[in-house]
């Protein structure tokens, strides 16, 4: 019984909403843009957290990364003539954290070199990166086919690689990559393994630290890569050469645990001030991605959440202030029903109703909108966006308690008008 | 057996500081089938007095017994159920409500009873007609004249099957062609049986009924 009322008073809302079609859109422009804009924080909130957590799970969270960074004050390179600058971690480095910090557990020293690749006529543009072979151990990393470097291709500097899957697909189509030759630079590898699919992310999460693109790395012994491609890298920078020599440009560390982070990273960084007088390196602590994403979305949240809360109140106030007019205007229908019969709650629940309907049809057109927003964020800010249904869940009942929280007042107005008075009302 | 009774009724309005004594000491009953016409100049409290028969007002002093109930004691809610229940109003400004069709504006007592939408509408389409108006049931109030809106409101009005119907100058904006029609409507109910209440001041109108009731200066002459 009491549903199939609901259900008349929903139609009777709606029947006299549309009678005032364009008054009825735009009191709701409020709750539209109110509840776009909460699902729009939710969404890109919850994308830059899965970024840091999918950036934690590829780095490695008890991991540190040692990236070389070339000096900012290199500006004594006088133009014209060939000039070496010389930066970057080095073997010695790699040495003495592993020797001298206690609660490492691992060292993976990394040399990355962009070189064309060839099999056949095939060409590839990727990077070698040349390594040790418990690289994989600590990356989360793992072969797919094949096997990884061993310390006898260390040992013999030897000529072999391991291709990452995005590689071995652009090389070697349809063709079985183990055991062919592959030319790097000048000289032929054998392939001897192909590592597990893995893509990069492009978190941008307030850090511009991007993970490596590692499909497209190709994995060669250090000491292969150190004897091959020696220390000096030449770049061909307008009209004059630009030569660097760089030992490492990475060194990867294992933490025995992921609690003694923070303090590891604190040592090394000590550790390495103590041999680098420039500075030409930095640390990247993957957990520390986790804070900044927080950072950002606390960011957007304070941002969208004040817009959101702004335009729900507006798009409440104009709720309230339209149900009033209507009220007034209705006043000698309020009468007529009370006289026919309608109790105070009666009333008060057919103007709660038409509320209600006003804003939740906001809601859903709200809905709609969230939902393509951040579709254009992700598009044009290149930003992750999570939609997650329970958004938009909480997103439509905040814009039908609004209706039920601005509506309140003028039902009761209507309710409690004198049947009398209400019935003389011109 | 009187269905409706008041003993010593008085209606006092306050403005601002001074108080209006609009009905003064009025004790009156009306049995069933009865068919009263209230007379009296303009400002007598004729509807002031319908209106406390009809419970949309309490007394500020006496009381009132509708079908052996003492409503001057009653809340607002048991006033309305009242209404609802027992309650048939009739108005000089037919008040039908103006975006409902004919067919919904009989419903609307009937919904306040909680009665199914099948309910509602079968016994909405049997007062239609009776009060002649089938083709018409789908219209708005907007394209009705004003002998077939007060048709329509006295259709409402039998809606909930009353104990009395009240009615206010019911063919006070009707020319008298349209007006005899009403009044030709309000005797077919009486002798059903209905008993019928009528503020007019028009004495041809009033000639219609069984008995004359005269308001003066808040008090009665009949
Ligand atoms: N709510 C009110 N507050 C103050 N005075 C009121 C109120 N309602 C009615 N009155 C006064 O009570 C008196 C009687 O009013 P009522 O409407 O009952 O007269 P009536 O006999 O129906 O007159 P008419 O024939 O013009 O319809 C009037 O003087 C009116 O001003
Ligand atoms: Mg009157």
């Amino acid at each position: 019984m009491v549903s199939f009322r609901i259900v008349r008073m929903i139609k009777l809302g709606i029947k006299s909403l549309i009678l005032h079609k364009l008054r009825s859109a735009l009191t709701v422009l409020g709750i539209i843009f109110g509840v776009s804009s909460v699902i729009a924080m939710l969404s890109i909130g919850e994308g830059a957290s899965w970024e840091a957590q999918k950036m934690i799970r590829i780095l490695g969270s008890s991991n540190i990364i040692i990236k070389s960074v070339k000096p900012p004050d290199n500006k004594n390179a006088s133009t014209g003539r060939t000039f070496v600058v010389e930066y970057g971690l080095t073997y010695d480095d790699a040495k003495r954290i592993a020797s001298t910090i206690p609660s490492v557990k691992a060292v993976v020293p990394m040399r990355n070199i962009r070189q064309d690749m060839r099999y056949r006529h095939r060409l590839a543009e990727g990077q070698v990166i040349g390594t040790v072979p418990w690289y994989p151990d600590i990356s989360n990393f793992r072969v797919s086919r094949g096997r990884f470097l061993t310390f006898t291709d260390m040992h013999k500097s030897a000529n072999v690689c391991v291709l990452g899957a995005g590689i071995a697909k652009k090389l070697f189509a349809y063709e079985d990559p183990l055991g062919k030759e592959i030319k790097i630079g000048s000289d032929y590898y054998r392939v001897v393994g192909i590592m597990q699919n893995r893509g990069g992310t492009n978190a941008r999460g307030g850090s511009n630290i991007t993970v490596d693109e590692y499909n497209f790395n190709v994995y060669i012994p250090l000491t292969t890569a150190r004897r091959r491609f020696g220390e000096l890298i030449v770049r061909r920078q307008s009209g004059s050469f630009n030569m660097e020599r760089i030992q490492l440009h990475q060194i990867n560390v294992r933490v025995a645990s992921p609690e003694l982070v923070p303090a590891t990273a604190k040592v090394i960084q000590n550790l390495l001030e103590r041999f680098h007088k420039k500075k030409d390196f930095k640390l990247i602590i993957p957990l520390e991605l986790l804070r900044q994403a927080e950072q950002t979305k606390r960011i957007f949240n304070v941002v969208l959440g004040s817009i959101a809360a702004i335009s729900l109140l507006v798009g409440g106030i104009g709720i309230m202030n339209i149900m009033l007019a209507s009220v007034t205007e209705r006043t000698r229908e309020i009468g007529i029903r009370r006289a026919l019969g309608a109790k105070k709650k009666d009333i008060v629940t057919q103007f709660l109703v038409e509320t209600v309907v006003l804003s939740a049809g906001g809601g859903l057109l709200g809905v709609v909108f969230g939902v393509t927003i951040p579709f254009l964020v992700s598009h044009f800010a290149k930003m992750k966006t999570i939609i997650t249904p329970w958004s938009l869940i909480l997103a439509f009942s905040i814009s039908a308690a609004i209706g039920i929280i601005f509506g309140l007042y003028p039902a009761r107005k209507a309710a409690n008008m004198d049947p009398i008075e209400a019935l003389r009302h011109e | 057996m009187n269905i409706a009774e008041v003993r010593n009724l008085k209606k006092t309005y306050l403005l601002g500081e001074t108080s209006v004594e609009v009905l003064k000491d009025i004790s009156l009953s009306f049995e069933e089938g009865d068919y009263a016409a209230i007379m009296g100049p303009s400002g007598s409290g004729k509807s002031t007095l319908l209106n406390l028969l009809g419970c949309l007002d309490r007394p500020s002093a006496g009381t009132y017994l509708l079908g052996g109930i003492d409503i001057s004691r009653l809340s607002d809610d048991a006033l309305s159920e009242i209404r609802s229940e027992r309650i048939g109003f009739v108005f000089q400004s037919y008040n039908l409500i103006s975006q409902l069709s004919v067919i919904e504006n009989i419903e609307v007592p009937l919904f306040y009873q909680g009665r199914s939408p099948q309910e509602c509408h079968r016994r909405s389409l049997e007062l239609v007609e009776m009060v002649g108006l089938g083709q018409r049931a789908k219209h708005r109030q907007g394209e009705l004249s004003g002998g077939e809106r007060q048709r329509v409101a006295i259709a409402r009005a039998l809606a909930n099957d009353p104990l009395i119907i009240l009615a206010d100058e019911p063919t006070g904006n009707l020319d008298s062609a349209r007006g005899k029609e009403i009044l030709n409507l309000m005797d077919m109910l009486n002798r059903q049986g209905k008993t019928i209440i009528m503020v007019t001041h028009e004495d041809k109108v009033a000639a219609r009924a069984k008995r004359i009731v005269r308001l003066k200066d808040g008090y009665l002459e009949e």
